[in-house]
């Protein structure tokens, strides 16, 4: 986050000057500055405000061509009153003096409107937060041409081989300061990529994404050899009697299925007893080979060391060895279950508190081919999509897999195989983990990005097949 | 606002554009919940800026600000210009666009009590009062109430001489109870799941669904859940409750008719389709008796799919999408409409604000009424179930098959409704499915369901789409499916 980072941005100079710059920190400083003295002369003393602004691009492709490419440039401003044990919210995209004053008159007659909530704590004070770097200067200043370059390599990639290529190459850069009455003041930026593929070859599919801070982390021709290839071996899928199957599930179907436990390791979905741990917590639920951890501090995590209120946030352990242990809390859950704050809530006000936004699985070491070669018959999962929640406390899950599903057999990958609907107890699946490999970022469509192993899994239920 | 826009298509044109159009927005919007008798979000939120879509060298561009001065529209069109030349790197054709009248004209919605007028405090007393209704039920152990407005004002102009106001209302509100009993979880929701009913209009809404009548009614359902018999899994003849059906069409018929997704436009995120272009006029996609349109008119109803004209400026209209059974019509954009061998948009071009692309998307999307009623038609029923409001819903990325579960339902028995069952579910393939409908009930009990959370694109935007419906029945289908163990 420090503006003096030595790295040469990387720009490109036709486009450099079309892509929209971010303002400096003086200036987000200087919204927060005429905030503070707005709602001092307004009689307002405890408020809060968060400033964000994005600058996103994202190059869009289908069929071998770009269809969409766009951009944004936004600024919000969201600010809290606390008047007399009430506290409401307003957010705005302009930042004049009248438009700050009137959100702040807005917000203190929402406030007003309301009874008194006796569980409202006062704003916290100074807080100190551990450093993250997660801004990439030539990620920021990556042009529509560079994208559009990559994606025509792409494209001509799935031209060479018969097939049609899909996906985004998106790239952007935000920064927030959040700031309080009480002397708080934190501030975060960072930059973000992403490309992902679908390559169709006829009817047949496959699919692979990377997401990280720098687009040099990720190689998006690499990306779409993978996708190629599996596509190539996806065609004339054999259709499989529904059924129990082991499955070995790549860091992208893990993710979309474990992310779906995030809120429910929330002090507050706990004691509203919307969570799969009520009455859990202590008891061996999983299997022993299974550790999760919310950590923003990972180095491949992104996001801000701070939560909605700028409360630091704490590592926390979740799972250790198949025993949900701990649960996150925001100021106010904390309070109510005499614990500790872990920095994990949202904004204020909500009726949600908190969740983890950074869960780490904890890997193994058998690899993905290690897996297959130790496979007598079961079912590799590239993706997994549409994924719902059947039955909250047994966290049953239906979806459907996606992109390139292939039978095992004797330790090798023999057939592609007609897409499944699965319904699934997350918790059953992870007691039936056999084994796990190396645990990295992934990215997939259904649950927010996750550090996460590849999972072989027993008995996986699959409950009926579809038409291709 | 004209000013913004008309100086950004001006320094488009300048650039080299051979078409614009740009779209000023302002959104308001109210979000209020309570949970077990406390006040939860109280947000107010506004935003207003100017996208603007751009062609050059045959390609496309798009950039967004919410900078409104001159400086700032003008520095967002020239980078739509060198976003759309970028573009042409990677072009294979040409952008085609369906030729349209230029239009000049002004359209505000039906809304016949501003809700940001209506007093906050009344709004909260009403939702604490529902909150409190439904935890008087013993056993309830959360309860949970929302209401939520938006108020949009968007400014369509375009390089061809159109200019376009538009003013509409959307406003929804619902209500939940939750029991949690020795190892299950179980709801109940009013007016619908997921946030309730939601229509393009005013207050008027929230006070035509009575919460305060039916809280203590879905509470004790919520309860009484745990001790139903599970819902078995068998083949066997269902009926679905309007808000269901709603959601069925959404999923099963509405994303299948998307030329973007036919076209291999969405592959990548929200899949494909089915429904390849030479099923047009060639499959019977349903029963006889199943008519299904996209309507945005204002004549089909205040949905959130309503409007006068779509976000590239062509005027709202109504498209047969299922006529008598057969497949018979897409929904379509002035880039797509040839083809299909249509010389017009059929104007479903949508963008959720400033700040993102129209995309095609359902409008309201509706199954016309038949002529029953619901007691006739469970009297017509010997051996069946009775399914009514959504819990969860999946389908695959071609939308092919589908499994949906929903709160509640019961038997029916000798024409009868019977026991309440628990953990309801139904699963199919979308053509079968809809060949099996054999009864529709008629416009008495038709709504036009609101949907208000459709995502899709990347970036991903969030749309209000419109579902009539009225409950209707199908024969041997699938249940019980998500709980079985086999």
């Amino acid at each position: 986050m420090s503006p003096t980072r030595k790295t040469r941005p990387v720009s490109n100079r036709r486009g450099a000057t079309s892509e929209a710059q971010p303002r400096p920190e003086r200036e987000l400083r200087a919204i927060t500055d005429n905030f503070f003295r707005i709602a001092k002369s307004l009689g307002l003393r405890e408020v809060e405000v968060h400033v964000d602004e994005v600058i996103e691009a994202l190059t869009r492709f289908a069929n071998n061509t770009i269809h969409q490419h766009v951009a944004e440039h936004g600024l919000n401003v969201s600010l809290r009153v606390i008047v007399d044990g009430r506290t409401a919210r307003v957010t705005t995209n302009r930042i004049e003096e009248d438009a700050l004053r009137a959100g702040l008159e807005s917000a203190a007659s929402l406030a007003s409107s309301q009874p008194k909530d006796p569980g409202l704590l006062p704003l916290p004070g100074k807080q100190k937060y551990r450093s993250v770097r997660r801004f990439s200067p030539p990620t920021a200043a990556l042009s529509a041409e560079t994208r559009a370059r990559a994606v025509k390599n792409a494209c001509a990639l799935a031209e060479s081989k018969g097939q049609t290529a899909a996906g985004i190459f998106s790239s952007g850069q935000s920064q927030s300061v959040l700031a309080n009455s009480r002397g708080l003041f934190a501030a975060y930026r960072q930059t973000q990529a992403e490309f992902s593929i679908t390559m169709q070859q006829g009817s047949a599919t496959s699919w692979a994404k990377a997401n990280a801070a720098d687009f040099r982390a990720f190689d998006p021709l690499g990306l779409a050899k993978i996708a190629s290839e599996k596509a190539a071996h996806a065609a004339n899928p054999m259709e499989l009697a529904p059924g129990r199957y082991t499955v070995i599930l790549e860091p992208a179907a893990v993710l979309d299925l474990v992310g779906f436990l995030f809120y429910d390791f929330a002090a507050t979905a706990v004691h509203d007893q919307r969570s799969c741990f009520s009455g859990r917590l202590g008891k061996l639920l999983f299997g022993q080979n299974i550790t999760i951890s919310d950590d923003v501090y990972h180095p491949e995590q992104l996001g801000a060391p701070y939560d909605g209120e700028g409360i630091p946030r704490q590592r926390v352990v979740l799972v250790e060895e198949g025993v949900p242990r701990n649960l996150v809390y925001s100021r106010r859950s904390a309070k109510q279950a005499g614990k500790r704050a872990t920095g994990h809530g949202f904004a204020l006000p909500n009726e949600h508190g908190e969740a983890p936004m950074n869960l780490v699985v904890g890997g193994g070491k058998t690899s993905i081919p290690e897996m297959i070669a130790g496979t007598d018959r079961g079912l590799l999962v590239t993706r997994l999509w549409y994924i719902r929640e059947v039955d909250p406390y047994e966290k049953i899950m239906t979806g459907m897999t996606r992109d390139g599903l292939f039978l095992v057999e004797n330790g090798k990958v023999t057939q592609p195989v007609r897409n499944f609907r699965f319904n699934q107890s997350i918790l059953e699946m992870l007691r039936n983990v056999e084994c796990l490999g190396p645990s990295h970022r992934a990215t997939a469509e259904e649950s927010f990005e996750m550090v996460v192993p590849p999972m072989k899994i027993r008995d996986f239920h699959f409950s009926e097949v579809t038409k291709f | 606002m004209w000013d913004y826009c008309g100086h950004s298509l001006d320094v488009a044109w300048r650039r080299g554009a051979t078409y614009a159009d740009v779209r000023v927005m302002y959104h308001r919007q109210r979000d209020l919940t309570t949970k077990s008798g406390e006040v939860g979000t109280l947000d107010q939120s506004e935003s207003i800026g100017l996208g603007i879509r751009v062609v050059v060298n045959g390609a496309w561009g798009f950039a967004a600000t919410d900078q409104l001065t001159r400086d700032g529209v003008a520095a967002c069109a020239a980078q739509a210009v060198a976003i759309a030349k970028a573009s042409a790197l990677a072009k294979k054709e040409d952008v085609q666009l369906a030729s349209e009248g230029v239009y000049v004209d002004s359209w505000q919605g039906p809304c016949q009590k501003d809700p940001f007028e209506i007093p906050l405090e009344a709004q909260l007393d009403l939702l604490l009062k529902a909150d409190a209704a439904m935890r008087g039920v013993k056993g309830v152990t959360l309860s949970e109430t929302d209401m939520q407005f938006r108020k949009i004002d968007s400014w369509f102009a375009s390089s061809s001489g159109s200019k376009i106001h538009q003013s509409r209302v959307h406003s929804g509100c619902g209500i939940v109870a939750t029991s949690f009993k020795g190892d299950a979880i179980q709801k109940r929701s009013y007016p619908n799941s997921f946030g309730g009913q939601h229509i393009l209009g005013g207050y008027e809404l929230i006070e035509a669904m009575e919460l305060l009548k039916h809280a203590p009614q879905i509470a004790e359902e919520a309860v009484a859940l745990h001790s139903a018999a599970q819902c078995p899994e068998t083949r066997t003849t269902l009926i679905l409750g309007g808000s269901q059906l709603g959601l069925q069409i959404h999923e099963s018929i509405g994303h299948p008719i998307e030329l973007d997704r036919v076209l291999g436009q969405e592959a990548n995120f929200a899949g494909t389709s089915f429904l390849t272009l030479d099923k047009l006029n060639n499959l019977r996609y349903a029963s006889s008796i199943v008519n299904v349109v996209a309507d945005a008119r204002i004549a089909h109803g205040p949905g959130l799919g309503t409007f006068a004209y779509d976000d590239e400026g062509v005027p709202a209209q109504c498209i047969d999408v299922i006529k008598d059974g057969e497949f018979r019509g897409y929904l379509s954009s002035r880039e797509t409409a040839h083809l299909i061998g249509l010389n017009r948009s059929g104007g479903t071009m949508r963008t959720e604000g400033w700040n993102r692309l129209p995309m095609i998307r359902m409008t309201n999307v509706s199954l016309l009424p038949g002529s029953w009623t619901p007691e006739l038609l469970i009297a017509d029923t010997d051996d069946g179930l009775y399914m009514d409001t959504n819990r969860s819903w999946s389908i695959d990325d071609r939308r092919y098959q589908f499994q949906f579960s929903t709160e509640i339902a019961w038997e029916i028995k000798g024409g009868k409704k019977a026991r309440m069952l628990k953990n309801p579910s139904y699963s199919g393939i979308t053509t079968e499915f809809w060949n099996s409908c054999d009864a529709i009930c008629n416009a008495d009990h038709w709504v036009l369901w609101g949907t208000p959370n459709c995502g899709k694109g990347q970036p991903m935007q969030t749309m209000g789409t419109g579902h009539g419906a009225s409950p209707a029945r199908f024969r041997n289908v699938r249940v019980g499916t998500a709980f079985s163990n086999e």
